[in-house]
């Protein structure tokens, strides 16, 4: 029963072929065998107790990213700072699935308050990608991405900020939908990047992204930049892509993508054009801007977010002799990774008097301009499409030295989360990474306007179909996407 | 280029300590990273709006009616030394 997609296990459990206990504790079952340091907390048992309870599931089980507050139980943030952390409260995004009837299957590893692309930067140690154990799952949402590519949970809910939903998703040869910012609630999500920050499904298919972010969307009272979507999503159905524009940037930096990458995307905008839709080039000349502006805004706003963490209220605090300066010094010192002291000193550096028009508001204007060559392209195109990362999975410890070329695993995703527009990554084909080895997943990222959720999963549908990757992790025990097999180079993957 | 003393100057304003190793490192990142950043100090930007959030809200309000909030011994359990029901925290004045 796991090899069902989860829409195919709600429509068996509707008919009542399935019963939906019993796929909870064989998921249960599957998640304990996690070899990929994924799991930071299971519950005791097959289901958990207390407030996030659900006494008799209704819908498949969720696996959570460690970011999202769930009452009762442990929610670190991939940080030492919130060791042993329970909120009294439970995130929005997670209620309205425990309201769905999914129990929650456990708690997500991930970059520690989200921050990295490779989740190397975990209190807890690096996630492993399940295609090869020697690489990395792409982050922050690493776990997510891995327990859903490994068969360790049928779908996963991560965030993005920067990337972080597309980039794992692509790295892990899944399906990864970072919505428009404000179509779900950010209210108990761990803030990072909070004019960024945005919940998103990882799942298998484009039909499961779908299923999820209907129960995830909508208007909350407890955060007031939530909006929702204007309609609720349907499944989607779309076979044809007649009548789409995508436009590919002009200026994408072809010669920083690995040669594998930028063959499997060659070969997927043919298969675009082989459905019906239209591919030309459009300028968007200030989103090359985007990783500049990006490390501005994000550490900004972490900076001020994180100041929270001052062994205070809850979490850790440090043995300190001296006043309360010096505790609040110590604790932050004990209590925070490298990558978070990194981005909390580059944030309060841009903020600081003297600086903070040459770079915060300077980051701020690039914004207004990358937003602007977006609102530009789609007056004339219904999507932009570009590769969701410059490379497949890279070897675990390749750029931990190196914080600028990490960042720049982002140069894709970012400028969406700059323009708040909602992005989708899809499994496109297998590429070989650039310094050899065996072929791993690349991911193929599609832009639409804000708000036009529905439209993109439509035309990710149909190219999903139509590009029919089948190549899975040794063990995952799912089976390919049923659509049309696989003819020579069309999409670049085979398996 | 970021100094030591600078360095050590933002450490001071966001509360956070940090070792001598760590004040060497930092510069030296620090200083990689704006480096890339400041491309964008170079671009004409000044008739540019700033964005800082990218849906556009009116104010948002609500009713303004009571209702139950955090009971103080929840707000209170997660903190690493409650006292009285209240945080403790070290003196402000240090005793040495």
């Amino acid at each position: 029963m796991l090899d069902l997609s989860v829409v195919q296990a709600h429509e068996a459990i509707a008919a009542g072929e399935l019963d939906a206990s019993q796929y909870a504790e064989a998921w249960a079952a599957a998640a304990a065998k996690d070899e990929l340091n994924a799991y930071l907390w299971r519950p005791e048992g097959a289901a958990a107790e207390g407030a996030i309870a659900v006494e008799s599931p209704t819908a498949a089980p969720v696996a959570v990213k460690d970011i999202f507050c769930t009452e009762g139980a442990p929610t670190t943030a991939g940080s030492r700072i919130l060791e042993g952390y329970r909120p009294p409260y439970t995130a929005t995004a997670v209620r309205k699935l425990l309201e769905a009837g999914a129990p929650i299957l456990g708690k997500l590893n991930m970059d520690e308050f989200a921050m990295g692309s490779s989740n190397e930067n975990s209190a807890y140690g690096p996630v492993l990608n399940p295609w090869d154990r020697d690489r990395v799952p792409g982050g922050s949402s690493g776990g997510s991405a891995a327990v859903v590519a490994g068969g360790l949970a049928p779908w996963a809910i991560g965030t993005d900020t920067g990337g972080s939903i597309r980039q794992p998703a692509s790295l892990c040869g899944i399906v990864g939908l970072k919505p428009t910012y404000g179509a779900i609630s950010r209210y108990g999500m761990i803030a990072f990047a909070s004019s960024l920050d945005q919940c998103g499904p990882l799942t298998r298919d484009v039909r499961d992204a779908a299923l999820m972010l209907g129960i995830l969307q909508g208007k909350d009272p407890c955060d007031s930049t939530s909006v929702g979507l204007p309609e609720a999503p349907r499944l989607p159905d779309r076979e044809d892509l007649n009548g789409l524009r995508f436009a590919v940037p002009a200026d994408l930096a072809r010669d920083a993508i690995e040669p594998g990458v930028r063959e499997v995307f060659e070969a997927t905008l043919a298969t675009i054009e082989r459905l019906g839709g239209e591919i030309a080039e459009v300028p968007l000349p200030h989103a090359e801007h985007g990783i500049s502006a990006y490390y501005v805004i994000a550490p900004a706003e972490a900076s001020s977010n994180l100041a929270r963490y001052d062994g205070v209220r809850y979490g850790m605090r440090a043995e300190a002799s001296g006043d309360v300066i010096e505790m609040y010094e110590a604790t932050r010192a004990q209590g925070f990774g490298p990558e978070v002291k990194r981005r909390i000193m580059l944030g309060t550096y841009a903020l600081s008097s003297g600086y903070y028009e040459a770079y915060y508001g300077q980051a701020q204007k690039v914004r207004t301009k990358i937003a602007g060559d977006f609102a530009a392209a789609f007056e004339d195109f219904d999507f932009v499409v570009t590769p969701t990362s410059p490379s497949v999975a890279f070897e675990l410890g390749e750029k931990t030295s190196d914080p600028l070329a990490m960042y720049l695993n982002d140069f894709f995703t970012v400028p969406m989360s700059l323009a708040g527009i909602p992005a989708i990554s899809i499994p496109a084909g297998l590429a070989e990474p650039a310094g050899g080895g065996p072929r791993l997943p690349v991911g193929f990222q599609i832009a639409a306007p804000a708000f036009g959720e529905q439209g993109l999963l439509d035309a990710a549908y149909a190219l999903e179909q139509a590009i029919a990757f089948e190549a899975r992790p040794a063990g995952a025990p799912y089976p390919p996407i049923e659509g049309e097999k696989r003819t020579g180079s069309g999409g670049g993957g085979d398996g | 280029m970021i100094e030591r003393e600078q360095v050590l100057h933002v450490a001071k304003l966001a509360r956070l300590g940090l070792t001598d190793e760590e004040v060497e490192r930092m510069a030296g990142e620090l200083s990689g990273i704006l480096e890339h950043v400041d491309r964008i100090a170079k671009l004409d930007l000044d008739d540019v709006p700033p964005t800082s959030h990218v849906v556009e809200l009116e104010n948002v309000l609500r009713a303004d009616e009571p209702h139950e909030s955090l009971a103080r011994e929840v707000a209170l359990a997660q903190a690493p030394d409650p006292d009285g029901g209240a945080f403790r925290v070290p003196s402000p004045q240090a005793e040495g």
